[in-house]
Order: C-alpha cells, then structure tokens, then sequence
C-alpha cells in the first residue's frame, strides 16, 4: 500500500472511453526517435485500453509498432525515443513516472512474458532465482519468496516443483520453461500481463497448452491482459476485443466475434484471406501485395493505400480518422467496400 | 533409490573426468620438457667454454667438465636422466653458482610469486572494473577505454618499466628504482612499480576482451526481463551481466596469470629485483643449461596446472558445460 502512495497519481490526457481504473489506458500515443527533420516517427496516435480482467489482441505484421506499443506500458522505450500522448497503467501516469516510480511500477502492477522462453531467462541461474526474482525485488523475504514460487509452479503444471526449483533453464522443454516464465509473470500479482508472442517460439501442441494456461492463470488472478500476435486467428480465439495494427497505426477495433464474420479494414480483410483455415471449403491464400511499411517509410493520408485493392485518390488526402462501422472502430474511407 | 545410482555414477564420471584431464596435463609437460631439453642442446654456445671463460683448459679437464654435467650422454639418455631428477624436484646443479637449481629457484620463488600475485590482482580489478564501466556507459567512455586498452596492450613491458622509473622513481620519488624490501609492507611497495609495469599489458587485454564479454552479456533479453521486472541496476549488472561474463573472463585469466609468470624475465631485469626472472634472463646469457631448463619447466608446469584449474571450475560457473557428458 505504501509503494502506492509514491506513484503518480494523473489523469490521462486524452482520455478516451473506459473506467478510470482500466488495468491499461494508452491514448493518442506518438513515438518518435530523433529530433527535427531527422526524427522517425515509430508510432502515430494509437489508443488501446484494456479494462480489468479484460483479454485484449494486439494484432500486426512484424515492424508494425505492436510490441513497441505494448512495451510503453512499462516505460521501456527505445533509446532516445520522445512519446506524446498517454500511458495509464491503472492509476499511474506512465509517460511522467521517474526511475523509481516505474521500477515499482514493473514490480507491482504490471508484469511481461516475452516471445522466447530460452532467452528470457538467464542460463547459468536456476528456475528459483528466475522465479523469485520479481518478488525479492520488491522486498519479499527470500523464504516466502520460495514458497510463492513452489505454489506458482504447481499452477502452471510443473511437476516436482521443489526440484524444478533447483534445476537449470536448459533441462527444460521450451513449453516448460513458457510455463515457467507464465509463473515468474504472475508472481507478483500483477494487474496487466503482457504477451509479446508468447507462443511464437513454440510447436503448435505447445502453443495450445501455453495458451490455454495463460487464459486459465489470467481468469483465475483476474489479470488485465494484452496479447501480441502476428496471428489473427490465436488473438480471435483468446481475445476479447481486438486492435489490429498497420505502420505504427491502429487501422481497426473489433470485438473478436465480428472480426471475422465483418473486417471492416481492407488490411484486416487481407489478413484473414492470407491465413489458411482448417475449417469450411478449401480456398485460395491470398498474400497481401508489397511488403508491410514501418511508419517512418509509408505513403502519405492512409497508410495501407498503396497496398489496398480499394485505394483511391481521396486515401492520399488525409489519415483516415477511426469511425463506428457495424461493431468495429475503424480507419477507412470506404469500410462498407470491404465487407458489404 | 534412484537417485543415489545416478549420483554414484555422476560422481565416477567427475571424478573419471578429472583424471583424464591430469594425465593430459602430465602428457603436456612432459611433451614440453623434451622440447625444453632438445632445444638447449641443440642452442649454439658451448656451456663448458661460457663456464671456464676462454681460459686453456686440456682435453682431460674439459671431459671431465662435459662429464659432470652430462653433457657428454646421448640425448635420450641425458633427457632420461634429467627428467627423472626433475620429477625428483632435483633440475641438477647450476653451472655457475655451483649449487643445486632447486634452491636457487625456491629462493627466489617469493619475491616472484608475490609479484606475480600482485601484478595479477592489479591487472584483474582494474581491467575488469574499466571494462564494466564502459560497457555499462558506453559512447565517450568506452571509446576512451578502448583507446587506454590499446596502447597499453601494444606498449612492450620493457618500455613501460622505464617509463613508470623515470616518473615515479626518479622524477617524483614515490617509489624505490630497485631492491625487493623487507617485510610485506616495504616488499609490497617496493614492487609496486613492477607489478604495475607487468599488469598494464595484462590490463589492456582484460579491458578489451571484458569489455566485449559485458557488452554481449548487456544484450541479451534476459538482461531486459529483468529490467521488465523492476530490478534495480546495479543487481541488473551483477546477476545477469557479471555473473554470465564470469566464464570467458576466468579462461582469460588463466592465460595471463601464465604470461605474467614470463613477463617476470624482463620486469626484475629492469627493476633489479632477484627473483626467478632475472635469474632466467642471466643464466640464459651465461649457458646456465640446468637453471635455464628448471625455470622453463616450472613455467609450462604453471601453466598447465592453472588451466586445468579453470576448466575444472567451469561447470560450476556455467552449468551448461557437461562434465564428462553429464551435467553438473
């Protein structure tokens, strides 16, 4: 309670929708590296919030800015990087916290599981340390710390945690060490998880198994969660609401469940069509023309139009602003086009 | 049950291990003590005519000279019946001094062992603290280490020594120019200026090579989880950068704590300290064979010895090197 009281306390400018204790409110972002003429902008205007509880997708091509937005939710920017807009992680004003404030902020409040198991957890230390870290840093005693740690491993499914303990990150399975990692994430209760790919390093059966027990840890700790994926398919399945990313931009909001039955972008729509199904007729896997642009590279007005079959001379005009069309929010011009 | 089994067989593989690595060890020197007799033999300059000093000697008094140091076996002979007194500790009798090579050396083992001693922990502190501080900083301080490192590393031990007498003994006066010093405080300053002379090129390559061993530890996404977990820097550094360096930089200073042992030859030449490397440096300008030979068997049994130590305790730091395919 007392480390609380030392984090700021600050509303968000921008706002936007949402319950003032959402586990993550980030608003009309601007990420930029570099000053003046030489700045590359990384991220343009992207809002995401993810309420308490809530499961939240965070969907993109590599390069398209979704790990570096979920990454400003623990201040962790890139070197030389200048942000505009807001970061709220619960209460705490992200963007103004200092050193400390967000040190207690990353022990407390919000806690990352990033893609690769193998590498997120230093080899030559054993699976306690791992696991006990996040604890002993916030000044947990080094006996209840072990304890905790012994409980989270028997949540997430590791047999014998009190040899697991003791043993090394290489005698470990990476779906093990996944498991691990999810524990050493939850160890200090955190009110927002984040996932950066968290199965992508992992064989398809793993990635079931880790997801599920990501979905199952998260329901019973009643964590916020925002999931990074390349997969549009995984985010529909464990999300809740979606944001799908292009060029450091959201293009389109969409609950899960219309997602696929209405893409309302022609990037989103794109996306489904390249991705093969198991389910329903065989049909024909599209790829999406052109490579994926970084912001600091993309076409003038809507950042998709020279990759869009849709474009027109009116997309070179002006950001599309987001709009309501059907259940999605969504950055086009023309979205009745793009599912009529 | 089991687990005693695996244990019991764990422990025979170590210990297995272990013996492989001494009998590699005992092969290596043995290797090297051939190379060390041949090549003396085969070196130009007759002993006996260095001995006498130009004076005439007949045929028989020079036979019997040839005879009483062996120089007039065979060589597998006189190699055989050399080595065998050496694994006796006895490298045979100095052909100047007169007395026996061991003493010799065990008496001036002290004021090189602790030079070597200190020149090492100069270098390690110093090479290790540089490295870390301008891995962690990076842009203008590492550019300036990795400048102090080079020059250090490329400037030759003899010319240091100089440069650090003319400065600090003869200009300034802080330090003595010669002599060892009695008791450990006065020994300890007067070999200050040695040691140092000795650990500058040691330093260099520990800065630079540390450095990079930093800077590669510094990147990895271990290192960023914990930084994503609120854990403050200086145990960022300590658990997740320190302690993974820790492997490549023992192996580095297994290497130079042998070289230091070499590096003694020209430091107590210039310095005037009688220790085993002047002692080195003399007897090889005086065809001391036997001293020459001594000295050189006891720097490649060093060698040996401290790198079989490394690799033992490499396991123990990183628990990825499999001891005799089993993990720790």
């Amino acid at each position: 309670m007392l480390a609380k009281k030392t984090l700021a306390r600050r509303e968000a400018p921008g706002g936007g929708a949402g319950d003032r204790r959402d586990a993550l409110r980030i608003s009309e972002l601007s990420l930029a590296v570099g000053t003046g003429e030489r700045a590359i902008p990384l991220l343009a205007g992207v809002t995401v919030r993810v309420g308490r509880g809530e499961t939240v997708g965070l969907v993109g091509e590599s390069g398209s800015g979704k790990s570096l937005t979920a990454r400003t939710a623990l201040g962790m920017l890139p070197r030389g990087a200048r942000a505009t807009g807001g970061v709220t992680v619960s209460d705490v004003d992200v963007l103004a916290a200092g050193r400390r404030e967000l040190r207690e902020l990353r022990r407390t409040r919000v806690s990352m599981i990033f893609q690769d198991p193998r590498a997120s957890i230093n080899p030559v230390r054993r699976i306690g340390d791992y696991l006990t870290e996040g604890l002993r840093a916030r000044g947990v005693p080094a006996r209840a710390a072990a304890e905790r740690a012994l409980d989270l491993l028997d949540q997430v499914g590791i047999r014998d945690p009190g040899g697991a303990v003791r043993r090394f990150p290489h005698e470990f399975s990476g779906g093990m060490l996944q498991r691990v990692v999810i524990a050493g994430a939850l160890s200090t209760e955190p009110e927002l998880l984040l996932a950066d790919e968290p199965t992508t390093a992992l064989d398809v059966t793993t990635q079931a198994e880790v997801v599920g027990l990501l979905k199952e840890m998260q329901r019973a700790h009643g964590t916020g969660m925002l999931f990074v994926t390349h997969d549009l398919d995984l985010a529909a399945a464990v999300c809740d609401r979606v944001y799908v990313m292009y060029a450091g931009r959201i293009v389109e909001e969409a609950a899960s469940a219309s997602l696929f039955g209405a893409p309302a972008h022609p990037y989103t729509r794109a996306l489904l069509e390249a991705s093969p199904s198991v389910h329903g007729d065989k049909v024909e896997i599209r790829a999406i023309r052109g490579r994926p642009r970084a912001l600091a590279e993309s076409p003038s007005g809507c950042s998709f139009r020279d990759r869009c079959p849709l474009a027109g001379d009116e997309c070179a005009e002006t950001v599309p602003d987001h709009r309501p069309h059907g259940t999605s929010l969504v950055a086009c011009l023309r979205p009745e086009q793009v599912t009529p | 049950m089991k687990r005693t089994l695996a244990d019991r067989n764990r422990k025979r593989t170590f210990a297995g291990w272990i013996g492989r690595r001494a009998l590699g060890g005992v092969l290596t020197v043995l290797l090297a003590s051939i190379l060390i007799y041949g090549a003396l033999r085969l070196a130009p300059g007759d002993p006996v005519l260095a001995m006498t000093g130009g004076r005439r000697l007949t045929p028989d008094q020079v036979e019997a000279l040839r005879h009483r140091y062996g120089l007039d076996r065979g060589f597998m002979q006189g190699y055989l019946a050399w080595i065998g007194d050496a694994l006796r500790l006895d490298f045979g009798t100095s052909m100047h001094y007169q007395t026996g090579v061991t003493s010799l050396i065990a008496n001036r083992l002290g004021v090189s062992g602790l030079l070597i001693l200190y020149s090492a922990v100069l270098a390690v502190v110093s090479g290790f603290a540089v490295a870390l501080a301008s891995a962690v900083k990076g842009g203008p301080v590492n550019r300036v280490a990795g400048i102090v490192a080079a020059v250090t590393t490329a400037t030759p031990t003899f010319v240091s020594a100089i440069g650090l007498l003319s400065l600090f003994s003869v200009g300034l006066g802080w330090f003595p120019a010669t002599g060892a010093g009695t008791g450990l405080a006065d020994r300890l300053w007067h070999l200050t200026l040695p040691a140092t002379a000795m650990a500058l090129v040691a330093f260099g390559v520990l800065a630079r090579v540390g450095n990079a061993a930093f800077a590669e530890e510094l990147r990895r996404e271990h290192v960023e989880v914990a930084r994503s977990r609120g854990v403050g820097t200086a145990a960022v550094i300590r658990r997740h950068v320190v302690r993974n360096a820790l492997a490549p930089m023992l192996t580095i200073v297994g290497l130079l704590l042998a070289s230091l042992f070499v590096g003694t030859a020209v430091v107590e030449t210039a310095f005037g300290l009688d220790g085993v490397g002047s002692l080195l440096v003399s007897s090889v300008s005086r065809r001391d064979f036997p001293v020459v030979q001594g000295v050189a068997l006891i720097a490649v049994l060093l060698f040996v010895v401290v790198n079989t130590l490394v690799d033992l305790a490499m396991p123990f730091i990183d628990p990825r090197v499999t001891v005799g395919g089993l993990g720790r």
